[in-house]
């Protein structure tokens, strides 16, 4: 699985984790939503949700958390360098915050963003946006392009 | 919006015979409100639940714990997003001003439900026992709506009324 695997659709990559309790689900039913307000546009997108705390969060929890959202969001993980060369190259913001005991939280960017099919990066959108205005986006994007 | 919390308290009180959802042994000063928890995807070791704490005596309250049968604990937290990043920080107490109330909502303060020991599902509830430093403990019966949902009806940004075109 590399950034070339999916060459060819749109790509709309969401960064969090899944010990995240409100920012995170909000967020991935936003994006299911406004998967399902896309139509035929839909099928030339490929959303991932990419996990910050790949400690956690292994492939297993992943793809029965991601399951729940429907519309085909992808869940991924990797090892602590991978997700963190990830984050990298997306100028993704996250830093593990420790609490008590184990439990931790990460802070994270909160943002979609959004690359061509070949590959380029090309609009950032926020994370609190309702399903209908990432669906706009989505479909001035797209549509425009083809 | 608010017609739609209304609208969603009744419908929790004629579910759950709402005089046991207000009532802590001692003739509390404090009321709880519109007390839910989102469903959990597969997978998920955390929760969250939201209320409205309101006070109706002239001495303030401090929410200072809670506890649920399912899960290991539950925290107070705060949440905000400062330049694009959201942060999630444990809370000591959340204060509960004479004859003000304290909203518990989505993208701010939230009881973290952690270590779920089950899936949350819409349509079940659980208790929710809080603990005051005045008023004392109570349990509140905690309504469990759709995965994603913004408030207590579980309408989501989906729902006619909510601002779609």
């Amino acid at each position: 699985m590399t950034d070339r695997t999916y060459r060819g659709k749109w790509l709309l990559l969401y960064f969090g984790y899944t010990y995240c309790p409100d920012a995170c689900p909000t967020t991935l039913n936003a994006i299911a939503g406004a998967l399902g307000k896309l139509g035929a546009t839909a099928d030339k997108l490929q959303a991932l949700f990419i996990t910050l705390d790949p400690r956690r969060d292994t492939p297993k929890v992943m793809a029965d958390y991601v399951k729940a959202f429907g519309h085909g969001i992808v869940g991924l993980t990797g090892s602590p360098d991978e997700i963190a060369a990830v984050a990298k190259e997306y100028h993704v913001y996250v830093a593990a915050h420790l609490e008590q005991g184990a439990s931790y939280s990460v802070d994270h960017s909160s943002l979609i963003y959004l690359v061509d099919p070949k590959g380029r990066f090309t609009k950032l959108l926020s994370g609190g946006l309702p399903p209908e205005r990432i669906a706009q986006q989505l479909h001035q994007l797209i549509d425009q392009s083809s | 919006m608010k017609r739609l919390i209304a609208v969603a308290a009744f419908v929790l009180a004629a579910a759950l015979s709402a005089p046991a959802l207000a009532q802590a042994p001692n003739a509390s000063s404090i009321t709880v409100d519109a007390a839910w928890a989102r469903a959990t995807p597969g997978g998920a070791k955390t929760g969250v639940v939201y209320l409205t704490l309101a006070n109706h005596s002239a001495d303030a309250d401090r929410l200072v714990g809670a506890s649920t049968p399912v899960a290991e604990k539950a925290q107070l937290h705060t949440e905000f997003e400062a330049n694009g990043v959201m942060k999630m920080r444990p809370l000591a107490a959340i204060e509960i001003k004479p004859h003000e109330t304290t909203a518990l909502k989505p993208g701010a303060m939230h009881l973290m439900l952690i270590g779920l020991k089950q899936l949350l599902k819409e349509g079940e509830n659980f208790p929710l026992t809080l603990e005051f430093e005045r008023t004392g403990k109570m349990v509140v019966p905690i309504k469990v709506t759709k995965l994603g949902a913004m408030n207590m009806g579980g309408m989501d940004h989906d729902m006619p009324g909510m601002g779609k075109p």
